[in-house]
């Protein structure tokens, strides 16, 4: 029990980190009917900035109070993070509107290899550890003779992340439901044309969708850096195609939905580690993507889609 | 942008015009300097390294620099002497009429020509590099291996409109099969497993297909690129059977009827009375690849008059209409995947016995995208299209080697392979930007009336399925 509770906790963590980055896919996905598979990449790129920001804080700047020194991070980094993410749609898929569904498909595979790339060669390949920042936190169930030995602890670390998801979560929430550009952005995702014709600057919109979702990305790509304190240029892959997974199983087009499926992902892959086996907990990843796909395309929160001929 | 609409020709106006269009241009290039900054700011002008004690901070403020005026000065050129044509050039739709009128025959002979240059394409790189022969041939052969594959995916995208892109799983299949089978039978030499890889691969092709018959589009692209992750994670963590991370080594090298290409008794040298030289091992193998590519080519461009391929084409353009006139649509996509996948095992068979050791490493999602790339920036369905992207993409990026002398400019440390993967991608988003419907935009329709026109290629269909 005390293990399940723990691992239950650490699922939500990890669950957290793949929302985030999944509210990016769905929201893209919901207005141009695309998969932008170099979010995964800007995710990446986010944990890279924020890398750098803290290093120029602490060592070279002297900051030293934890909190603060995070919350410029984090503000640098969707800073930054978004001005890539507005550039990634400016050079690769806005020139393709209206183009065949295919070109920004590729496109999109084009860049995330250019990102992965870049950052390979400017930062080098080797991994990049940062030592654990945000140490302790609560022990909810001490160890004792009748938990087996087992402590069920909320580290402090996994607090940060749960709040600030909540946090952006219920801001982002906000402006999508009350605010005059979320409406533009609900509009888009209904149609496009429609939207265009009664006075909405659709390339705008579709632009800050783009920034928005680099902007969470950028957050959980930070979140990620402190959580495990590795990263490399290719961990944008791996967790883009699970949060992907995460924004088709919550149903894509879904904010919420992208929400759930990010936390369902996250329980599921640690639950999977915890159980059964780590080296397979990919797979476990990718085959809950296919079988949601093909039973249940359009997710535990989305709209089914109309078929016309 | 610029916008060169106006129709006012009088001198004055014009030259005012001209210099507007310049402050533009230098505008715009200064937009793009200063976002190019923004954006590398951390990551060509910090950069982090492992340093005893933690992580350190270096800062490279001169490349940083040196970035952004790369950036202006290149758009600046771009804005002044490229875009500018297209913008103000209305001339060029008569211009692509007569091309592709000229192009069918002009076009027939240059494939000809083309298919004698790579059929001799060995001994011209012999004769005429003999110090270089074997790197050449070598390119040549992965490009040909790139082409074979490109076809085999052209089968499954092109023809049939199905988006793949978990290929390589297809590629791994056959290269594992002819590694397990040549490791563990004695007597299976390539080509015996040669026809069981691709039998091999081609039931994988049913087994992956069947599940995503329902699925289109973009949806299908994503489950497949999760099969072929399955396949390359389980390979890499089934340590008993296929050696796992550290893959297989000492697969066998292929025979001629028997002979060896080795040094010694029984060998190709001895019993053609030639001296022994490794590169008659090369000249093989770029026959073996030529030969394959060539039989995907003739099976697809038959298939493609045959019901099936008719079928898979008009399952491609309509799929709801397909199975409204009756065509049964699960057995046309299975054997779309399923023969597209056998081709695949084809080739994954030549991957093994020329590396002569297989990892999974070799068959990442990035394989798929780099054929994928192929398929779709020669323009689907197209089999010349693919050979003019490999030569472009593969061979571009290899050529990437023998730029040597650049480090005379950027100084000894500069080695121009490492930007390799950085320009291919760089190449697939330019490419597609500039010609949506890839290289060759022009396709001959199967059956016809009368005669056969070449027709658009945004006609076509293009992996929709619908």
């Amino acid at each position: 029990m005390e293990y399940f509770l723990q691992q239950l906790i650490n699922g939500l963590t990890l669950g957290s980190i793949y929302g985030l980055i999944a509210i990016g896919y769905t929201m893209v996905y919901g207005i141009i009917g695309m998969i932008n598979f170099a979010h995964g990449d800007i995710f990446m790129i986010g944990a890279f900035i924020s890398l750098a920001v803290f290093l120029i804080l602490t060592s070279i700047l002297g900051f030293a109070f934890l909190p603060v020194v995070l919350l410029i991070v984090l503000i640098i980094a969707m800073l930054f993070t978004a001005a890539w993410g507005w550039s990634v749609e400016r050079i690769a898929y806005r020139p393709l509107r209206g183009s065949f569904r295919l070109a920004p498909l590729i496109t999109a595979i084009g860049m995330s290899i250019v990102l992965q790339n870049f950052v390979q060669i400017t930062q080098g390949a080797r991994v990049k550890p940062l030592p654990p920042q945000v140490q302790g936190g609560i022990t909810l169930i001490p160890p004792s003779e009748i938990t087996g030995g087992i402590s069920v602890q909320l580290s402090y670390m996994q607090i940060l992340i749960i709040v600030t998801t909540v946090v952006l979560m219920a801001g982002f929430t906000l402006l999508i439901t009350r605010s005059p550009l979320g409406r533009a952005q609900r509009a888009c995702e209904q149609d496009r044309k429609m939207a265009a014709l009664l006075g909405v600057d659709v390339d705008r919109t579709i632009s800050l969708a783009f920034v928005m979702g680099a902007a969470l990305a950028a957050v959980a790509g930070c979140m990620f850096l402190l959580l495990y304190g590795v990263i490399d240029f290719y961990i944008g892959f791996l967790a883009g195609i699970k949060a992907f997974t995460a924004a088709v199983l919550g149903g894509i087009g879904s904010l919420p939905g992208a929400m759930l499926g990010g936390l369902l992902i996250g329980l599921i892959e640690v639950f999977w580690s915890a159980y059964f086996t780590v080296e397979y907990k990919d797979v476990a990843a990718f085959s809950i993507l296919a079988i949601v796909l093909i039973f249940l395309p359009s997710g535990l929160l989305g709209k089914p889609e109309v078929e016309k001929v | 942008m610029m916008a060169v609409t106006s129709a006012n020709t009088s001198p004055g106006a014009r030259a005012r015009q001209e210099e507007n269009r310049f402050a533009q241009a230098v505008r715009d290039a200064a937009i793009a300097a200063f976002l190019a900054g923004v954006l590398s700011f951390f990551f060509i002008g910090f950069r982090t390294d492992i340093a005893p004690g933690g992580l350190s901070l270096k800062m490279r403020w001169s490349a940083w620099i040196t970035a952004i005026v790369v950036v202006f000065v290149g758009r600046l050129l771009l804005n002044l002497f490229v875009f500018n044509r297209t913008w103000s050039g209305s001339s060029t739709k008569p211009r692509s009429a007569t091309v592709s009128e000229r192009l069918p025959d002009l076009g027939k002979w240059l494939l000809r020509a083309f298919f004698i240059f790579a059929l001799v394409l060995p001994f011209v790189a012999m004769y005429f590099f003999p110090n270089r022969d074997r790197q050449f041939i070598d390119i040549a052969i992965l490009i040909m291996t790139y082409v074979m594959l490109g076809w085999g995916l052209n089968i499954v995208v092109g023809l049939a409109g199905l988006l793949d892109l978990g290929y390589v799983a297809f590629y791994a299949v056959g290269a594992y099969s002819f590694a397990l089978l040549s490791t563990h039978f004695e007597f299976i030499g390539f080509w015996t497993a040669l026809p069981l890889a691709g039998m091999l691969a081609a039931c994988w092709g049913l087994v992956l297909g069947f599940p995503v018959l329902r699925l289109r589009g973009d949806y299908l692209a994503i489950v497949t690129l999760a099969f072929g992750e399955i396949i390359r994670v389980v390979l890499l963590n089934w340590y008993e059977f296929t050696g796992g991370p550290n893959g297989i080594s000492g697969i066998p090298k292929p025979t001629l009827f028997g002979l060896e290409f080795a040094r010694g008794e029984g060998s190709f040298a001895s019993f053609f009375g030639l001296t022994y030289d490794p590169i008659h091992r090369f000249v093989y193998l770029y026959y073996i690849i030529f030969l394959l590519a060539l039989i995907t080519n003739i099976v697809t461009m038959r298939l493609r008059a045959l019901p099936i391929g008719r079928a898979w084409e008009a399952l491609r353009e309509d799929e709801i209409a397909c199975r409204s006139l009756g065509i049964n649509t699960r057995n046309t996509k299975l054997t779309a995947f399923a023969i597209g996948a056998m081709f695949g095992g084809f080739a994954g068979s030549f991957f093994a016995t020329r590396q002569g050791f297989i990892s999974p490493e070799s068959f990442s999602f990035i394989e798929s995208a780099i054929i994928l790339a192929i398929v779709v920036l020669g323009g689907l369905g197209s089999q010349i299209g693919v050979v003019i992207a490999a030569i472009v993409m593969i061979g571009g990026t290899e050529a990437l080697r023998n730029l040597g002398f650049l480090t005379y400019i950027f100084g000894p440390g500069f080695d121009p392979v490492q930007y390799r993967m950085l320009l291919f991608g760089l190449a697939m988003v330019i490419i597609m930007v500039w010609k949506p419907r890839g290289f060759v935009s022009t396709r001959e329709p199967t059956v016809a009336l009368k005669e056969k026109k070449r027709i658009g290629a945004d006609l076509v269909a293009q992996g929709e399925g619908h």
